[in-house]
């Protein structure tokens, strides 16, 4: 069963951050290049075994679970190479943060995006 | 002496190039926007400088996370299109100016400011969004060869606003002490309001923005005196970008006439806007 994380209002991706993510973001990183975008899909847990993840960061990119991979370290542009595999978008991400579905998440930002004040 | 003749401040998200790259400008969604380049297109068209210094960021592309450099500057004979991991953009590399990037370089350490230097640099959407938005048809080649000027607004802590607008002040003096007569054209890029991730993901400040496009032709030290945590609360995570619109502004004298103005909601995530200046200051 698929557990996803909620979300802060904020990331950042300060040095303590980085520090957590760093085999993280190598992993997502590697994602740019189409070799290891099929190696990947192969077998997406002995991948990460391969970029030394823990076992919690492996579960967050098996599940795509977006709020916890931002908690273990994740910056967000790195996350966005994982939708490269899944041919989604930065929309589709960003959606997942918010409870709302893409279509909908689209919608909200066509008719103005989310105001906070 | 060279001189400084505009000014260019746009957002450079990667759907407003994709737009143009698949014909796409003229459907519903995008056709908003595009006409609100239309005017700013037009004046550079008919104004075309030499070179162009592109201040933009790297977006996990290039750089990666193994050195950020605050401040970086290209200095090589040409610039590779980054592949995102979509293969790359269908646009020409970009051709250098070294003699300039040398100059500039020297300029800007002799005066305080320790620049990375880029002798290889494959450049990403946020240099080729914009000069695609200066000039949607390149063809087989660039109308301009460019400089590169790399800020780190990924990794926190970010070069201060304040330290932004020093460093464009410095780059103007630096561009007009460049002992050949040659025009520039200086490009400030990112923002306008946006956050990619978190439950504050889908961000637009209309009023932060509107007061932004205003105050950078008027007061851009108010601008410059705004902390981190204030562009991060107004304009979103991602927003801070726009603090490279600081280094364009501070190239520029105080001698301008702004050309044109745009702004839109949204493109994909993000707010855009486009503010030309030209400078009568040289």
């Amino acid at each position: 069963m698929t557990q996803v994380s909620l979300a802060r209002d904020n990331y950042v991706l300060d040095l303590a951050q980085a520090r957590r993510g760093y085999a993280l973001n190598r992993l997502l990183g590697s994602l740019m290049d189409p070799a290891n975008r099929q190696r990947f899909g192969r077998d997406e847990a002995a991948y990460c075994a391969d970029y030394g993840l823990s076992e919690q960061q492996r579960r967050a990119v098996v599940e795509r679970d977006w709020a916890e991979l931002l908690e273990l370290g994740a910056s967000v542009f790195y996350a966005f190479k994982l939708t490269m595999v899944d041919r989604t978008s930065m929309q589709h991400l960003s959606a997942a943060f918010t409870g709302m579905s893409p279509v909908e998440f689209a919608a909200v930002m066509a008719a103005g995006g989310r105001n906070f004040g | 002496m060279a001189s400084v003749s505009w000014g260019l401040a746009t957002s450079h998200v990667p759907p407003i190039g994709a737009a143009m790259d698949n014909h796409k400008t003229a459907d519903p969604y995008w056709k908003p926007l595009f006409d609100g380049y239309g005017p700013a297109r037009k004046w550079m068209a008919g104004h075309q400088p030499d070179v162009a210094v592109i201040v933009y960021n790297d977006h996990a592309n290039f750089v990666g996370l193994d050195m950020v450099p605050a401040f970086a500057i290209g200095a090589a004979d040409s610039y590779a299109i980054a592949d995102e991991g979509r293969g790359r953009r269908p646009v020409p590399d970009v051709a250098g100016a070294p003699e300039l990037s040398e100059h500039l370089i020297r300029e800007l350490i002799d005066d305080g400011f320790d620049i990375t230097t880029c002798s290889k640099l494959d450049v990403d959407h946020g240099l080729t969004v914009p000069l695609s938005v200066y000039c949607p048809d390149p063809g087989d080649a660039w109308p301009c060869a460019v400089v590169p000027v790399l800020v780190n607004v990924i990794q926190y802590p970010q070069p201060t606003a304040a330290r932004c607008f020093a460093l464009g002040k410095a780059l103007g003096k630096a561009i007009r002490s460049y002992p050949r007569d040659i025009k520039v054209a200086v490009f400030g890029t990112g923002g306008m309001s946006h956050q990619l991730a978190g439950a504050r993901a889908g961000l637009i400040n209309p009023r932060f923005d509107r007061m932004f496009l205003d105050a950078i032709e008027r007061d851009p030290a108010s601008l410059a005196a705004l902390s981190r945590e204030e562009y991060i609360a107004q304009a979103g995570t991602e927003g801070i970008e726009l603090i490279m619109w600081l280094v364009m502004r501070g190239a520029l004298s105080d001698a301008l006439v702004r050309v044109h103005e745009t702004y839109h909601v949204p493109a994909s995530n993000t707010a855009a806007g486009l503010a030309l200046f030209e400078d009568l200051g040289g």
